[in-house]
């Protein structure tokens, strides 16, 4: 025979997913939220993620080659982008430079290629960068950009965010509540808060994109809003003078940024749907918990970190169901 | 429509010879018959060099009772008793006959007519089966009598027939019940009497709405027999697969074996064969194979004398191209790649896939992202994830704890897998060390 | 003054409850053991590689120390002095033994034996032979992927990058056998050291007809049965067409190295014999050589020549 054939294992065929497929699905998923934030940001939201991106880039190339001393060069595989996406996304729109790439540095740096990159990390590296930023620079953290200033950026005028509105509410000023944006504007994104998180509707439209698409199933981010929406529903029932409706929950703070794209990242995340409703449902009740009786206004990014603490447990324990084990009908 | 209820994946089907009628393969000069071409122990082999057989003479008796009688598929002298690379890779011991003219045994029906009466008893039956060496033609290669004869304690309850041909690329079996439609019910009617039952369902996936529409028309004159239309989902061929789509029955983990849930599972392929040993006296020593290909200038399907070489298919199909990675004896999920065209054609052999150089190359394994798209795809639920990445680390007891003697082997995580990890290969490799260790701790009790 | 005594008491007290139940826990749970084991275990290498047949260094002293005799234990990696010691501690008799080396026995180089196919699957010997036989026409060959190398704990294995086999480096080899078992093809086998290092091995595993393994591979043994008739003392066996050399046996007169029609048999480490000096008649048994091994060895092979030459280059260090 003039030519050897190629032997191996079947199957023969692949169905054509890529990492590279599922990471750049969720990017163009995050489009949406991107224009929304370009339009009520302006120049602020643009220096902030194109920051936040290049630096992510740049820190895992770096750390790859100089550090690790690699061969392989895993930036084009898209996660780096994604984490550097959801980074920015995660930071107000007036947020210096320094701060974004130290943020980066620690997301990409601590929260990723210590433990040997994509794919070992335990925590979602975005949200260990913005925890970590949180911690750090509270003040810089919190204070929010109004939105419709479109050519400002470190000068950009600051306001209250809804959730900050909701916490005085909680601690006794009886009139913050009545000063909360309409649940309209909420949904589609008219208030102060993080580049990417303020438009529920455009974030909505990432997610439909991501189910067709087949890159994430509906458990973790149905699961999420399904519990914040009970719980916190259930608080505001019992009384609506302290706690806000169910539904300015869901639309304010990070919550749809979170429940879609943050809670939803594969290797943080468990691995059987049972595993991932536990993991949803234990998000949004902490979620809730911390927003109502905890320390900081927003407690998305820290229940997140906390079942990703928790998702190898829930993996041990929650098998798929196997073949067999019910006999018959 | 039915299907099963876990897992699976939807590969393309590409069945680019569905509309080509069987041809008649022309005998080759010499065939090759291994004597191990079903599962379980050798053929020992009952002619020695220079021995003048027929089409039809037993030239290997079963050599235990998991095993099966081999027959010459052409006429003409032995040549020699020697070894042959067969599809498993390796060089396996295997008749060699040089062919002169074609003069079948005697005893054998020649002619076309269908016959439908069979006076036979069970026992009868199952007897004329083993003694026409009949095996699963589905690929496993499982002797069929052995299957027709249940363990004691267990009850046949139906049969069902695999219509589904669930690979990509094989239309044998889809040829096969448009062309041989009678003679499959007729067969499938044998089957039931040999196992006593009086239901039989055949499972056909709806890419074939011909052979479902003529299984239907015809079957109407057959008692019992019902036709199955099944949702396209890869691994639908699987037994267990089938059980569960057809009769929603799901058969337990290892040891559990089908007839534990009142099933007994044949081929199409195989109810033909059956069909042609118990009513034609026609022991097994052709059978469809698909020759397919991308690449491949004439997609077809031959009617194969046993023993074969495989090139000479290829020849008849258009020769190989030049661009040629891989030939696979088999679909492209589940079967084996070949070191060299000469393989001969075995029971087992359901087809030849040919597979260009750029086709054939695996991609690059990346690091598991942890998507769980595994996990969603096994059709047998399990992690293969994790049983590929515990048995890369030699973590035997865990395998075995999570359930890798349960895996069917049919790749759909590895088919599904992002990442491009060869998931199946770890996998395998585990599944035969764990499969060792189980039998040697059977055989200390 | 008050919170302080309140400090002191409050950490005192618990400090000394916890004191009390560790107490009761260590004689309660107390288990005993052998303090010999302890002592063995200590001269043993620590190794862990398990040649020794018991899981670990804490089980094979755990074992010498309830067998009450040495017989039939031997730490690979150790050797002889360790075992002494352990006799020592133990006060019983140490048990001679011949000490091993890993022999690959295969010669198929990538110029003895043409590839056919290309393997396309996970870089795994375990795997590759579950696979098919192997990318060239021989099945019973080394597949190079390198299972041997990855469990050898000494780093005393490598693939050759030209010839595409394992190779031992005999200097590092303590006989512990993990490649022996990791070896799908059962290549390796672990032989006497020998005297000198010196060693005579039929560097092939191929159970082939003759026809077969010759056009498979030009270093491969055909079962021509040459070797058993020259050999003088009965150490080679034909069995399925391949000879084999008892090292017990063999007396290393080198008689069938030079009668085999394939170069399938292997001398190692023997000095170069004198061109045509004397007919062969005296070299019925070797006489001792005094001089240090040379680095060149009767047999042409490349790599079993560089392979004594670096066992040479290790000894003059």
């Amino acid at each position: 025979m003039s030519k050897s054939l190629i032997v191996s294992l079947s199957p023969h065929v692949h169905g054509g997913d890529s990492v590279q497929k599922n990471m750049y699905g969720v990017i163009i998923a995050l489009v949406p939220a991107l224009l929304v934030s370009f339009y009520m940001f302006g120049l602020g939201a643009l220096v902030v993620t194109l920051t936040s991106v290049i630096a992510c880039v740049f820190f895992e190339w770096a750390i790859a080659k100089f550090i690790l001393k690699s061969k392989r060069t895993t930036i084009l595989d898209g996660s780096a982008i994604l984490t550097g996406l959801l980074l920015g996304f995660n930071l107000p729109s007036n947020m210096p430079l320094w701060i974004i790439i130290i943020g980066a540095l620690v997301a990409i740096g601590v929260g990723k290629m210590t433990f040997g990159g994509l794919g070992c990390n335990p925590f979602n590296p975005a949200l260990v960068g913005r925890v970590f930023l949180l911690i750090s620079f509270p003040v810089q953290m919190t204070s929010w950009p109004v939105t419709g200033q479109h050519l400002s950026y470190l000068d950009a005028e600051t306001a209250a965010t809804p959730l900050a509105l909701m916490k005085s509410a909680i601690h006794g000023d009886a009139s913050a509540l009545s000063q909360l944006p309409d649940t309209l504007d909420l949904f589609l994104g008219m208030n102060p808060g993080c580049v990417g998180e303020i438009s529920a509707v455009a974030l909505l439209l990432g997610l439909v994109y991501m189910l067709w698409k087949k890159i994430i199933t509906w458990h973790i981010p149905v699961s999420i809003i399904v519990t914040v929406f009970v719980f916190a529903g259930i608080m505001h029932l019992v009384n609506p003078e302290v706690y806000a409706s169910p539904f300015t929950h869901l639309f304010t703070g990070g919550l749809m940024l979170g429940a879609i794209f943050m809670a939803t990242d594969y290797v943080t995340s468990p691995m059987t749907h049972k595993g991932m409703i536990i993991y949803g449902v234990a998000i949004g009740f902490l979620t809730v918990v911390i927003r109502l009786f905890g320390a900081y206004p927003e407690g998305m990014s820290f229940a997140i970190l906390i079942m990703n603490a928790f998702t190898p447990l829930i993996n041990t324990y929650c098998k798929p169901k196997r073949f067999g084990e019910v006999v018959k009908k | 429509m039915k299907t099963f209820r876990i897992g699976g994946v939807h590969p393309s089907e590409n069945k680019l010879s569905a509309d080509k009628p069987i041809q008649i393969m022309e005998l080759p000069k010499q065939v090759v018959l291994p004597l191990s071409q079903h599962i379980g122990a050798p053929a020992v082999a009952l002619v020695k060099k220079g021995d003048v057989v027929k089409v039809g003479t037993k030239i290997a008796e079963a050599g235990g009772f998991v095993s099966a009688a081999i027959h010459s598929s052409v006429s003409g002298k032995v040549s020699k008793i020697d070894t042959v690379i067969d599809a498993s890779g390796y060089r396996k011991p295997a008749i060699f006959i040089d062919v002169e003219g074609d003069e079948w045994e005697e005893s054998i029906d020649r002619t076309p007519d269908l016959v439908k009466e069979c006076n036979l008893t069970p026992e009868e039956i199952v007897a004329k089966v083993k003694e026409a060496g009949i095996v699963g033609m589905g690929g496993a290669c499982f002797p069929a009598h052995v299957k027709l004869a249940p363990p004691p304690g267990a009850k046949a309850e139906c049969v069902i027939i695999n219509g589904v041909e669930c690979e990509p690329y094989l239309t044998a079996d889809h040829r096969l019940m448009l062309e041989k439609t009678e003679e499959i019910l007729v067969g499938v009617s044998i089957l039931m009497k040999a196992v006593k039952v009086n239901k039989a369902y055949i499972g056909i996936e709806n890419n074939k709405p011909d052979a479902i529409r003529k299984m239907q028309e015809k079957a109407v004159l057959y008692p019992g027999i019902e036709i199955v239309p099944l949702k396209v989902k890869y691994p639908q061929g699987g037994e267990k697969q089938l059980i569960d789509a057809v009769i929603g029955r799901q058969v337990p983990a290892p040891p559990a074996i089908p007839i534990n849930v009142g099933a007994v599972v044949q081929n199409v392929g195989t109810a033909y064969a059956v069909y042609e040993a118990v009513q034609k006296n026609k022991p097994l020593f052709e059978r469809v194979v698909t020759v397919t290909g991308k690449s491949l200038k004439n997609p077809s399907n031959f009617l194969t004398r046993m023993g074969t070489p495989m090139s000479m298919l290829i020849e008849a199909a258009g020769g190989l191209p030049e661009d040629t990675g891989k030939v696979i004896g088999g679909g492209p999920m589940m079967g084996k790649a070949l070191s060299t065209i000469e393989v001969p054609i075995a029971k087992g052999s359901s087809g030849v896939l040919i597979m260009n150089e750029k086709e054939a190359a695996r991609g690059e394994a990346q690091p598991c992202i942890r998507c769980a798209k595994c996990v969603s795809a096994c059709p047998m639920g399990l992690e293969p994830f994790l049983l590929a990445t515990a048995s890369s680390l030699s973590d035997w007891d865990k395998v075995e704890k999570e359930g890798i003697m349960s895996c069917i082997e049919c790749g759909s995580c590895q088919f599904t897998c992002p990442s491009h990890r060869p998931m199946l290969d770890f996998i395998r490799l585990g599944k035969g060390k764990v499969g060792a260790i189980i039998r040697a701790r059977n055989a200390k009790k | 003054m008050e919170v302080l005594l309140f400090a002191v008491v409050t950490l005192g007290g618990i400090g000394l409850v916890s004191a009390i139940v560790l107490f009761i826990a260590s004689k309660k749970f107390a288990v005993y053991s052998d303090p010999r084991i302890a002592k063995v275990a200590e001269v043993l290498p620590q190794a862990n590689c398990g040649g020794c047949g018991y899981p670990g260094c804490s089980g094979f002293a755990e074992a010498c120390v309830k067998a009450g005799s040495l017989e039939g234990k031997l730490c690979p990696v150790g050797g002889q002095p360790v075992m002494a010691k352990v006799a020592d501690i133990l006060g019983l008799a140490a048990v001679e033994s011949e000490p091993k080396v890993a022999v690959v026995r295969c010669n198929g180089t990538c110029a003895n034996r043409p590839k056919l196919s290309r393997y396309d699957g996970v870089k795994s010997c375990a795997i590759a032979a579950a696979t098919y036989g192997g990318e060239t026409g021989c099945s019973y060959g080394c597949l190079g992927c390198g299972d041997c190398v990855k469990v050898c704990q000494f780093g005393a294995i490598t693939i050759n990058p030209e010839t595409g086999i394992a190779e031992v480096d005999e200097s590092k080899c303590t006989a512990c056998g993990a490649c022996v078992k990791a070896c799908p093809k059962g290549i390796i086998e672990l032989r006497n050291k020998g005297k000198n290092n010196r060693r005579v091995y039929v560097s092939c595993v191929n159970k082939d007809k003759g026809i077969i393994a010759k056009k498979a591979c030009a270093a491969s043994c055909i079962g021509c049965g040459k070797c058993v008739k020259t050999c003088p003392f009965g150490a080679i066996t034909l069995e399925n067409n391949l000879a084999y050399i008892d090292f017990n046996i063999c007396k290393m007169c080198r008689k069938c190295v030079d009668e085999c029609p394939q170069g399938a048999i292997q001398a190692i480490n023997f000095p170069p014999r004198k061109p045509k000096a004397e007919p062969a008649a005296d070299a019925t048994v070797k006489p001792e050589v005094k001089a240090e091994p040379v680095a060149v060895k009767a047999e042409t092979k490349t790599e079993a020549a560089a392979e004594g030459a670096k066992t040479v280059g290790e000894q003059t260090k």
